[in-house]
């Protein structure tokens, strides 16, 4: 069925939902493909959570519908969805014990014994929790009760596991490690994995393809690579990754796609590109290189500035320069031996250099 | 060397004025019953002096057919009270929890009532109540006791609602989308992971229930007829002609069962205290 491939697995179709006159998700239309692993980041309130339960079934949008594997959800009810959820709380019950937990939807859908016990079994296999069938809740630790509720949700082999904040509860380390494990399991059962997270570098390092959200609407959505380096707004930008921005205005100048920008207090940069008018050039800061002598290469951009700050994270450092703008500049240096970056402190005047086409203007 | 322990903040047992007050305080409250249940083995017709230890008047009362009567019609109004009481409860606590419409909480204040309402005027009101719809009197056994057992129900109810309603406060709402995400449909969401949740606060209201049905006597003496008297009411119709030990042997069966009760119930929900995660 050559049809049945190409048709996404979710298609969301100009939803909208209202909390009193607020729309909490604004007309969003957004289509995730067979296989993904699909991330919806944004800010606390940017209608995510929202987005993510009129999905599972727990709220129905006021407006549009949502299509789940080409079927119309509206008004069916979350038990009768081919999609299976993985809560924040991890909401594993708690009067059953680990086996219990996740054999308790096929019992529901009154599969026979023997395929109840076989797929539980597997089920607990895929997450590493064999050997703890019996163990009650109270007796696992916060990562092995999240790993209970990925096991009772698989092993519905569901069209679409969604994933509500599942990391946001465990340690910096443990996080990290369930992050690759998540990306793994998703590989090897091949379910297409709707995760929503406010940590943004959580989204880039885990989803195949990311959708920004903001305010209710859908700013952006592009593969992780593509939203880090190229942002479609001032926002995005701002919300993946750090950047600096500095305000400026758009010239046309004698060549074609080519314009002169004046960006406040650093003066003019010829860059490619054809915006007019108020833009903000924008440049992450490990593009910035700082150096003690400016580099006057073609297609290099320098900014001449006095370092004010310096903060230390062990593998890289944030150098903060005062170079005339509303913010310092903010550069990226790594410290790649022993002894750091020499000669680099705070009061030192220094040049910043980057490359014009690393750079970019945003005009929204 | 002996060294005191420096006082805590919260060591106020330890503190000498408010040690004091909780001698006393403690004295107050169970000097009385001790005493009761210590002159129910006096062998003498008087409360008043102590003349050696016996079992007679246990012996007596149990013997006491009119009094192991209304001690059979107590327990089964408290029993028959707890039953429905419990399951009234626990249905108002789940629809206040579960569902929000009008008149919500206009709702759950009219169901507190006959908490606030002073007893005495449960009492009449009862009583009024069941004379007005003309609620037959002679009635066999148990069939007696129904204008009892509606009036302890009305009181007890309210109770168990409230422990139960309390208990559900606790409840993790993500558990029942859990459940239902799982295809579990109202019903089974209801069955399997909502009514294992209540279990101690309905094993709590029914135990609550159960004691204030049967220790009840205001109430109980204006819905009471000559052939339904209940053991509170055998009491204190005992009392008023003599207080022999056997009252005090009658009193400390009660004060001994409604112990045990309560240890019960505060143990069960320990226990599920304790498998909380």
């Amino acid at each position: 069925m050559p049809e049945k491939t190409i048709e996404p697995i979710i298609r969301i179709e100009g939803v909208s939902k209202f909390f009193g006159k607020k729309p909490a998700v604004d007309n969003v239309s957004l289509d995730i493909g067979r296989g993904e692993f699909f991330a919806l980041v944004g800010p606390s309130g940017c209608g995510k959570t929202t987005l993510l339960r009129m999905l599972a079934g727990f709220a129905t949008p006021d407006e549009g519908r949502i299509l789940i594997d080409g079927r119309d959800m509206t008004g069916v009810g979350a038990n009768d969805r081919s999609v299976n959820m993985l809560f924040q709380s991890y909401a594993v019950f708690p009067h059953m014990n680990v086996e219990e937990n996740v054999a308790y939807g096929l019992k529901i859908a009154r599969k026979s014994r023997d395929e109840i016990i076989s797929r539980t079994e597997e089920a607990l296999k895929l997450v590493k929790l064999a050997g703890y069938e019996k163990k009650n809740p109270d007796e696992l630790s916060g990562g092995q009760r999240q790993r209970v509720a990925l096991a009772r949700a698989l092993v519905m082999r569901p069209a679409v596991l969604l994933l509500d904040e599942p990391l946001s509860a465990l340690d910096a380390k443990l996080r990290e490690a369930m992050q690759l494990e998540m990306v793994h399991l998703q590989k090897t059962v091949g379910i297409t994995f709707l995760i929503v997270t406010h940590d943004q570098s959580e989204a880039l390092s885990m989803a195949n393809r990311i959708a920004v959200m903001h305010e209710g609407t859908v700013r952006q959505v592009a593969k992780p690579g593509e939203l880090y380096e190229f942002p479609n707004s001032r926002f995005v930008a701002n919300f993946i990754g750090k950047i600096n921005m500095f305000e400026g205005m758009a010239f046309s100048t004698p060549h074609q796609n080519r314009i002169r920008v004046n960006v406040e207090n650093i003066g003019d940069i010829e860059l490619d590109g054809t915006a007019q008018g108020a833009v903000t050039l924008a440049v992450r800061p490990e593009k910035i290189q700082i150096s003690h002598t400016p580099m006057d290469q073609d297609g290099l951009i320098n900014v001449r500035g006095k370092i004010i700050d310096i903060a230390y994270y062990g593998g890289y450092s944030n150098v903060f320069i005062d170079v005339g703008a509303a913010q310092p500049l903010m550069a990226d240096i790594t410290n790649a031996d022993h002894n750091g970056m020499p000669g680099v402190a705070p009061g030192d005047m220094v040049c910043c250099t980057w490359r014009s086409v690393d750079s970019l203007l945003l005009t929204s | 060397m002996f060294r005191r322990k420096p006082l805590g903040p919260l060591d106020y047992h330890r503190r000498f004025p408010l040690q004091f007050i909780l001698i006393f305080t403690l004295i107050f409250i169970y000097l009385p019953i001790i005493t009761l249940v210590a002159f129910s083995f006096n062998d003498s017709k008087r409360n008043i002096v102590w003349h050696g230890f016996t079992l007679k008047y246990y012996k007596k009362a149990f013997a006491n057919a009119e009094l192991m009567l209304a001690f059979g019609n107590s327990l089964s109004i408290a029993l028959v009270s707890a039953l429905v009481s419990v399951i009234l409860g626990a249905m108002t606590a789940y629809l206040l929890w579960r569902f929000k419409f009008r008149g919500h909480s206009a709702f759950e204040g009219a169901m507190a009532m006959p908490i606030v309402i002073p007893e005495i005027c449960m009492g009449v009101a009862m009583m009024a109540f069941i004379a007005r719809v003309g609620w037959p009197q002679d009635l066999p056994w148990p069939l007696n006791l129904g204008a009892i057992t509606i009036a302890h129900i009305a009181f007890c109810f309210p109770f168990a609602a409230i422990v139960i309603r309390a208990r559900l406060e606790s409840f993790n709402r993500q558990l029942a989308e859990a459940a239902s995400d799982l295809g579990a449909n109202e019903f089974q969401m209801f069955r399997d992971i909502v009514v294992p949740h209540m279990k101690p606060g309905i094993v709590a209201g029914a135990l609550l229930a159960f004691t204030l049905s049967l220790d009840d006597f205001v109430i109980t003496f204006f819905t009471s007829g000559p052939n339904s008297i209940t053991f509170p009411v055998k009491i204190y119709s005992m009392v008023r002609f003599s207080v022999t030990p056997e009252v005090n042997a009658a009193s400390t069966i009660l004060i001994f069962l409604t112990v045990v009760l309560t240890a019960i119930a505060l143990r069960i929900q320990n226990r599920h205290q304790m498998l909380e995660v």
